[in-house]
């Protein structure tokens, strides 16, 4: 190992000389060392001892108090029939056993030449018996290689293919919201009255319907609404939606324009929504748009309006996909 | 012979005559392995790993891995008539109603959090004190697959529940997959078997967490283990130890009993935890719904730092492109970062060679005074890795310090450039300081205290000289110096090719080493005795 690259040029002064401890001199040392090891694994036996008793005997009824005991007692069992064989054996070897340092050469990993030379030799005759040297029986060697660089597609295609469902991923760019749809409370579903909102007020929205949808997780996953309402001196419509709002309510989806968490604080004081996973905080007077935090979006708007029995409807879907940014989003 | 002996013997000779295991115990069972407390930060991961195998196989016999929906009726008083997904109601009933179930659940979560750091810790020892080096540096890559692992086997785990706090984790995992330019929302599709949440990923990440990951950590522990015996365990500097050999104790008894013991030690301090700690109290937490979620929620410790990283990274990066979204925004601090970090970790060790121009094998560690730039680049990482944590718990720090969370967050914004800088450059000086302290402590000795007046009526304090052992820890180590180039044309004046790239090798290798605190030559020492007597 000559090219080790700067190297010392003191010479290394060798092992420091053996200390022994006092169980290798003194014979009640190592005595004593030997009852500490033996009364700690006394302390294995118990606990594993009383880890099964906690086991068998204690009540299990689903009172908190029971589990608590029974997590409690049972690991404090464990705890000892573990810790105290590893600290027996431990104790043991740090005192009876051989704590002499031995020395042990080095062998370099790298194979001796000739071994590399034989080993090379090898695969050459076996190439030769193979019948395909170099050079020779391309056509074999391409066909066999091309079989076995496509063999696993078979298996590969449908078994990827497959996983991804119908692949329909349009079906993220709409929700269930429809025109005419009542907005109701989650999770209860009753429908929600204009008057029932008022001022600084804000409920959790699930569409009318929902529970009775083929896949109610996927469109509630989509489709929640926060719906607020502020003191319309307050609101600052967003140009264009003039009609989306009514007295004062206003109705966002619930899914953040970041990762798609749902937005779920709302701070009354200043109108803030505020994403607690990363967040992001939208300001409800202003068409939510984002005055902090990691989302760029605003949260899309739901356009409301109230039905003849004075409930709160949806006027048509949201008019852009809601949740995180996707490549084709816009398309 | 005692019939004790007769018995054993035959017994190996049955196994010898079939299996020539006797070659094998010949070579394992007087191995040397030297002593030190950092080395068993490995021991920690493996001994965790065992400890999540035994509690992983008794909740498989409860646990049932499906999105269907039903109605909790178990002896759970506060959620019953919920309507949940029957693996969060078998969680339920693990936790409840199987006795020491609960206790099992919990040294199994406790297990994952101690085995994922014990991997990051044992991985900074092997990093500040070289063991990567050739011929280790293959078993880094070993290790690194390991880290790699042990985190897929951690998030999929953590999200079998199905409660609110790890469907939230998983909905961000989707906003994550779907930022991926052209190809995001099929690989969503393709993950979720649909739309989010779908009722495929259970079982599907199921059988990520209970056969496919374990089986490969199996697979490179089996690997990583055989490299360390193939390789001989390395040692730290000292009297005696050098490239050549190894230092140590035997296999068999010591390390049998010292390392077997401390996987019980291990197992017990888990259990401690499990049984004493709550963690993950899903109860408290509610089965998944898309509409709610809890403020304050904190993913398991190793996924803070991604976390951190989505809460720093500023809205604006969310563009578009002719129409197509490029959420840079999420793709920079949720795929790129990761990607780069993994891959520059990845590639560390052969890095390093290559500017070291080092091609010998290296079996004692450095001490991280002695390679600073190193050392500093470990604790520009580190600073990296504590600003993108803090920032992954920016609205806990807020809420306890009474802060603004966003003075907090714009504060982590500066801190992710200005930190790393900071640790890289203080970390240098501060081994500096150690080397020089090491040159001067071999070259004047021991201060001690005593002051003496010579007859001339000098005073002096007299030094008292390093002791061999010492010494030798002081001088001893390697002096690495930049690598030196071919010149750029060679005596015709003919461009030689390959001169640029050997530039960037020379500018990388002084990067390393042209910054240096010279080591003690034995001359200087000699001179310095002569001056003391």
């Amino acid at each position: 190992m000559s090219e080790l690259k700067g190297e010392t040029p003191f010479t290394n002064p060798g092992l420091p000389p053996h200390r022994p401890r006092r169980a290798d001199e003194d014979p009640k040392a190592a005595r004593r060392a030997e009852f500490q090891a033996v009364g700690l694994l006394v302390v294995s036996i118990l606990g594993t001892v009383g880890a099964v008793l906690a086991y068998l005997f204690l009540p299990l009824s689903g009172s908190n108090g029971d589990i608590r005991r029974m997590t409690a007692l049972m690991g404090a069992g464990i705890f000892l029939g573990m810790i105290g064989i590893g600290m027996g054996a431990i104790h043991w070897a740090k005192t009876l056993m051989r704590d002499h340092e031995m020395v042990e050469e080095r062998h370099p990993i790298r194979s001796s030449d000739d071994t590399r030379e034989e080993a090379v030799q090898m695969l050459k005759d076996g190439v030769e018996d193979s019948g395909v040297g170099v050079g020779r029986r391309g056509l074999l060697k391409g066909t066999m290689l091309t079989a076995l660089a496509i063999a696993p597609l078979s298996v590969a295609i449908p078994m990827i293919g497959n996983l991804g469902g119908d692949w329909n991923v349009g079906q993220i760019k709409h929700t269930m919201w429809r025109k005419g749809m009542r907005l109701t409370r989650d999770p209860e579903g009753t429908p929600i009255k204009a008057a029932d909102v008022t001022i600084g007020s804000v409920f959790h929205v699930i569409p009318e319907g929902l529970a009775e949808t083929p896949d109610p997780l996927e469109e509630k996953a989509k489709a929640v609404v926060l719906l607020i309402r502020l003191d319309p001196r307050d609101l600052n419509v967003v140009p264009g939606r003039e009609d989306w709002s009514f007295d004062g309510i206003v109705a966002y989806s619930k899914i953040c324009t970041h990762v798609g968490c749902p937005v779920a604080l709302y701070e009354q004081q200043t109108h803030h929504l505020l994403c607690p996973c990363h967040q992001s905080t939208f300001d409800v007077a202003n068409g939510c748009k984002v005055i902090f935090g990691p989302a760029k979006r605003p949260l899309p708007q739901l356009p409301i309006t109230v039905d003849s029995e004075g409930y709160i409807v949806a006027q048509r879907d949201f008019d852009e996909p809601v949740g995180p940014s996707f490549w084709e989003r816009l398309k | 012979m005692s019939k004790v002996t007769r018995a054993a013997n035959s017994t190996a000779s049955f196994v010898d005559d079939r299996t020539s295991i006797g070659g094998f115990v010949k070579f394992f069972s007087r191995k040397l392995f030297p002593d030190h407390w950092s080395f068993l930060l490995g021991e920690v991961a493996l001994y965790s790993f065992i400890v999540l195998l035994i509690t992983g196989v008794f909740m498989t016999g409860y646990f049932i891995p499906s999105a269907e929906q039903t109605v909790y009726d178990g002896s759970f008083a506060t959620m019953q008539g919920v309507e949940m997904s029957q693996a969060f109601q078998s969680t339920l009933h693990l936790s409840f109603d199987v006795r020491g179930g609960l206790l099992i659940r919990q040294i199994h979560h406790w297990s994952a959090l101690m085995f994922t750091a014990a991997i990051m810790m044992h991985m900074l020892r092997v990093f500040f004190t070289g063991a990567f080096r050739k011929p280790r540096d293959i078993n880094w890559l070993v290790g690194f697959g390991l880290l790699t692992l042990s985190l897929a086997a951690g998030f999929s785990g953590y999200s079998l529940p199905d409660d609110v706090l790890s469907g939230n984790g998983l909905r961000i995992l989707d906003g994550v997959v779907k930022s991926i330019p052209v190809l995001g929302t099929r690989i969503s599709y393709w993950m979720f078997g649909g739309e989010f949440p779908g009722d495929a990923l259970i079982p599907r990440l199921y059988t990520l967490h209970v056969l496919l990951v374990p089986a490969a950590i199996l697979g490179l522990v089996g690997l990583h283990l055989f490299l360390v015996f193939l390789h001989k365990h390395t040692q730290y500097p000292g009297g005696g130890r050098t490239h050549k050999n190894v230092v140590g104790l035997p296999l068999f008894p010591v390390y049998v009993a010292k390392a077997g013991g401390f996987f019980f030690v291990v197992f017990g301090v888990l259990t401690l935890l499990g049984a004493l700690m709550t963690i993950n109290p899903i109860w408290n937490y509610g089965p998944y719904d898309p509409s709610p979620v809890s403020a304050g929620a904190q993913p398991d410790w190793y996924m803070l730092f991604l976390e951190g990283a989505l809460r720093l990274t500023p809205g604006f990066l969310d563009f578009s492109i002719g129409g197509w979204d490029v959420p840079m925004n999420v793709l920079l601090p949720g795929v790129l970062l990761p990607g780069i970090i993994f891959t520059l970790q990845a590639i560390y060790p052969f890095v390093e060679a290559w500017a070291t121009g080092d091609r010998g094998e290296r079996h004692v560690l450095d001490r991280p005074r002695n390679v600073p730039v190193r050392t500093s680049i470990g604790a520009a990482l580190i600073a990296f890795y504590a600003v993108l944590m803090l920032a992954g718990s920016n609205d806990i720090l807020a809420t306890t310090f009474h802060m603004s969370i966003n003075t907090l967050t714009n504060t982590f914004r500066v801190l992710i450039f200005v930190l790393p800088i900071a640790a890289f450059w203080v970390t240098k000086r501060v081994c500096f300081g150690l080397q020089r302290k090491d040159r001067e402590l071999a070259l004047h000795g021991h201060e001690t205290g005593r002051i003496v007046r010579t007859e001339s009526g000098e005073y002096i304090e007299v030094h008292q000289p390093l002791s061999e052992q010492e010494l030798w820890l002081a001088v001893g180590h390697d002096n690495l110096t930049p690598i030196e180039i071919e010149p750029k044309t060679n005596e015709r004046g003919v461009k030689r090719p390959g001169y640029r790239w050997d530039r960037f090798r020379q500018a990388l290798s002084r990067f390393y080493y042209e910054d240096r605190v010279e080591p003690v030559t034995p001359a200087e020492l000699a001179a310095a005795a002569d001056e003391h007597h």
